[in-house]
């Protein structure tokens, strides 16, 4: 598609070159040679299409995500109720920057000879590809009509829970700080019960007619959280967004998404909770913070929800810049379960010969015999299939899931019933795995993969039921790492801090 | 550092003599990547370029295989298509590779296969004339760009547009195989003067070979011009 430029009413404004007004006779070009345009204003009295502005509001999206016609978009932006912005700037240093993602990495653009502008070399995005191509002869479409304006009245917490002591002094706090501008750091520990944490204080957000935006890196975990929600705010309008979903809550007030959908909102949200608990391996990388940014309101309230926060989240909440609280116990009031070491030798060069350190073995055969499941991780799909092969030979009720799995959801929930004994995995699998009298054990601690913060989280897998809250932690290794030392030491801090 | 062109992960160069004098081809993949690419080697079917090393026996008959047997036995499509050669089989790996370089438009992603691309077309079609598979203006559009185009684009010989899409795509593989062989309806045209194509020898670029119908269904438009010969030349197979 190509663009003109036209003066009218003393604004430069654009127009796709098919909708250009009859008097205009400039060459068409593609978006980005176009002069600086003016904001069009908005003529008020003049219909807008609600379906629209619920589509668009707190989004930016080029013309291949709005599924509306070309005329009705433009309209829409002649009325004032849109604006066109340019899908890849130059900075001022002359590189590219991508304003969907903010990629600035020069090898992470590319260019083509395209079909649409025809020029010979379109530059493109390569980092948010996934997302559909943003070019330069890709103008992105952002909402600058009336806002959206959500029902309030309706809008009550219903919820009879009781939360711990250390839930509610997090409860409280949050509640406190809706409203204001800034961050909130929510430090707890893995089975802190913290979505019950959010309800009050998300409650007090929606009243308040605000806009708010659960986001976590995992779809299964939006996929878990959006029945809770839709239980406890019957009278809110609530949307799920993950790859593949098919939105169809437009313009929802509250909003469970994950991490990468937000690449889609600009300045949307009043109050954003960023959920990274038990991610691993997925991590909150700096494109994903920059999404987190983009998509907040610039005045908004941002929380981070985590049991593992980075070394500079951490230094940074010592320091006082970053307002936090701790929920050091988890929900049932029981310690974590602290990791023991256990020294297996080259269980690689073992598992290349085809058999398993005896003591790997001996642990499997220990938890069928006292009917105790239990999660063994391995530090690669490799490793995986290779344990998967050899127990498998030996017991029954051994399963593999990494995180790719096409099966993932079958054998999990096979898991949970108990028709599974001892699950081999790469990946935390969904929160809502806690099968009491369970039991967890890591082949391979010592390798890179497994940081502070994994080891954390995966010990955090066990003990999670007030059943059985003491659950075994053996971490299985070719040499200490300071990983794993620091993991120990975090767990016995926080156990520590609840005086257990 | 190098940075792959599919997975972005930092590399080094291997150091060789030839690397130390320039001689080396770039290296676009990293290690991991490098390994899942399959390239076809050894016996292949001397007309569609598949690999007989992973492929049963009883599917074949000295140097084709049945599926080109039967091409060859119909009196319509007999000699349309004088080959197709490929570079790599068409694994898990390079169908998630192409489907990024399609469906998601990451056009680069070509670029990791100019010097292959090359050598094959010196080794086998040494003067050919190469045209394009087209799309039709809609898949274009969508697209932005022609995979097809971007890949001879990469040999460095003469690319001549001869043929046109003027039926838009469908699933070709949900058709059977019948309707395949039947083709009534007419997917592509001529789209140059017939004097470029009389007599010339050609080879198609394109992506994937998958059944082969398409390419013939393209072949037979240039074959009716005039043109002297028909081959391919395919990513994968
Ligand atoms: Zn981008
Ligand atoms: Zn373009
Ligand atoms: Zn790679
Ligand atoms: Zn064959």
């Amino acid at each position: 598609m190509r663009f003109v430029s036209f003066f009218a009413d003393g604004k430069t404004l654009a127009a796709p070159d098919a909708l250009k007004p009859p008097d205009v006779s400039a060459a068409p070009v593609p978006f980005y040679k176009l002069p600086v345009l003016d904001p069009p204003d908005f003529f008020g009295h003049l219909p807008f299409s609600h379906e629209l502005q619920a589509f668009l509001s707190g989004k930016l999206l080029s013309f291949d995500e709005l599924p509306y016609p070309m005329d009705m978009i433009h309209e829409h932006y002649l009325h004032g109720c849109l604006t066109y912005v340019k899908g890849i700037a130059v900075d001022v240093g002359g590189s590219f920057v991508c304003k969907r993602c903010g990629n600035d990495k020069p090898r992470l653009f590319a260019s083509f000879s395209c079909f649409r502008c025809k020029e010979t070399e379109c530059v493109y995005c390569r980092k948010c590809l996934v997302m559909g191509r943003i070019s330069r002869c890709t103008p992105l479409v952002r909402w600058c009509g009336p806002q959206l304006d959500w029902r309030v009245d309706d809008v009550a917490l219903e919820w009879d829970g009781d939360l711990s002591a250390a839930q509610k002094k997090a409860s409280d706090q949050m509640v406190s700080r809706i409203g204001d501008e800034g961050e909130l750091l929510i430090w707890a520990v893995c089975g802190a019960g913290k979505t019950e944490v959010l309800f009050h204080g998300v409650e007090k957000a929606l009243k308040a007619g605000q806009r708010v935006c659960l986001a976590t890196p995992r779809t299964d975990v939006v996929l878990e959280l959006l029945p809770r929600l839709r239980k406890v705010f019957p009278g809110v309008t609530l949307a799920g967004l993950y790859g593949g979903s098919e939105e169809k809550s437009e313009g929802a007030q509250l909003i469970v998404s994950t991490t990468h959908q937000l690449y889609r909102f600009r300045e949307a949200f009043d109050l954003v909770v960023v959920d990274e608990v038990d991610a691993f391996p997925y991590s909150y990388d700096q494109s994903l913070e920059y999404a987190v940014h983009q998509a907040k309101k610039g005045n908004a309230l941002l929380v981070y929800l985590s049991a593992t926060p980075s070394r500079k989240m951490k230094k940074s909440a010592s320091l006082g810049h970053l307002a936090h609280v701790r929920i050091p116990v988890r929900f049932h009031g029981f310690p974590l379960p602290v990791p023991r070491f256990v020294w297996c030798g080259n269980w690689k060069k073992r598992l290349k010969k085809g058999r398993l350190p005896s003591n790997v073995v001996d642990w499997v055969s220990h938890q069928l015999e006292v009917k105790r499941q239990g999660f063994l991780f391995v530090p690669s799909v490799a490793a995986l299939h290779q344990v998967v092969a050899l127990l498998k030979a030996g017991f029954p009720g051994i399963e593999g899931v990494h995180a790719e799995d096409p099966e993932r959801k079958e054998k999990v929930m096979k898991f949970r019933k108990g028709e599974v004994s001892i699950v081999v995995t790469t990946t935390i699998l969904e929160r809502g795995v806690t099968v009491p009298f369970t039991d967890v054990a890591v082949l391979g601690a010592e390798e890179d993969i497994f940081t502070e913060s994994a080891l954390v989280q995966i010990a955090g897998r066990s003990g999670r039921s007030k059943d059985d809250p003491a659950g075994d932690v053996l971490f299985f290794h070719y040499g200490r790492t300071n990983a794993m030392v620091d993991a120990k030491r975090h767990i016995e801090g926080m156990n520590k801090e609840a005086e257990l | 550092m190098n940075y792959c062109l599919y997975c972005d992960k930092g590399f080094y160069d291997p150091v060789n003599w030839r690397s130390v004098l320039g001689l080396a081809d770039e290296v676009h993949f990293c290690e991991v990547c490098s390994s899942s690419f399959e390239r076809i080697q050894g016996e292949v079917c001397e007309i569609c370029g598949r690999s007989f090393s992973l492929f049963p026996e009883k599917y074949r008959q000295e140097n084709r295989c049945n599926d080109c047997l039967r091409w060859e036995e119909d009196d319509k499509w007999r000699g349309i298509l004088a080959k197709n050669r490929s570079l790599y089989v068409y694994n898990d790996f390079l169908k998630e590779l192409i489907s990024r370089l399609k469906y998601r438009g990451d056009a680069e992603l070509v670029n990791g296969f100019r010097q292959e691309l090359k050598g094959v077309y010196r080794q086998e079609f040494k003067g050919c004339v190469a045209v394009p598979m087209p799309l039709s203006r809609e898949r274009h559009y969508e697209r932005g760009f022609n995979q097809a185009q971007l890949l001879a684009g990469l040999l460095g010989v003469e690319v001549v547009h001869a043929v046109n899409r003027v039926l838009h795509e469908k699933k070709q593989s949900k058709k059977s195989r019948r309707e395949r062989l039947e083709m009534r309806e007419r997917i592509f045209m001529l789209g140059v003067d017939e004097e470029l194509v009389k007599g010339k020898s050609i080879v198609l670029v394109d992506d994937v070979y998958t059944t082969g119908a398409t390419i013939r269904q393209a072949a037979i438009v240039l074959k009716e011009a005039g043109a002297r010969s028909i081959a391919s030349l395919t990513l994968a197979r």
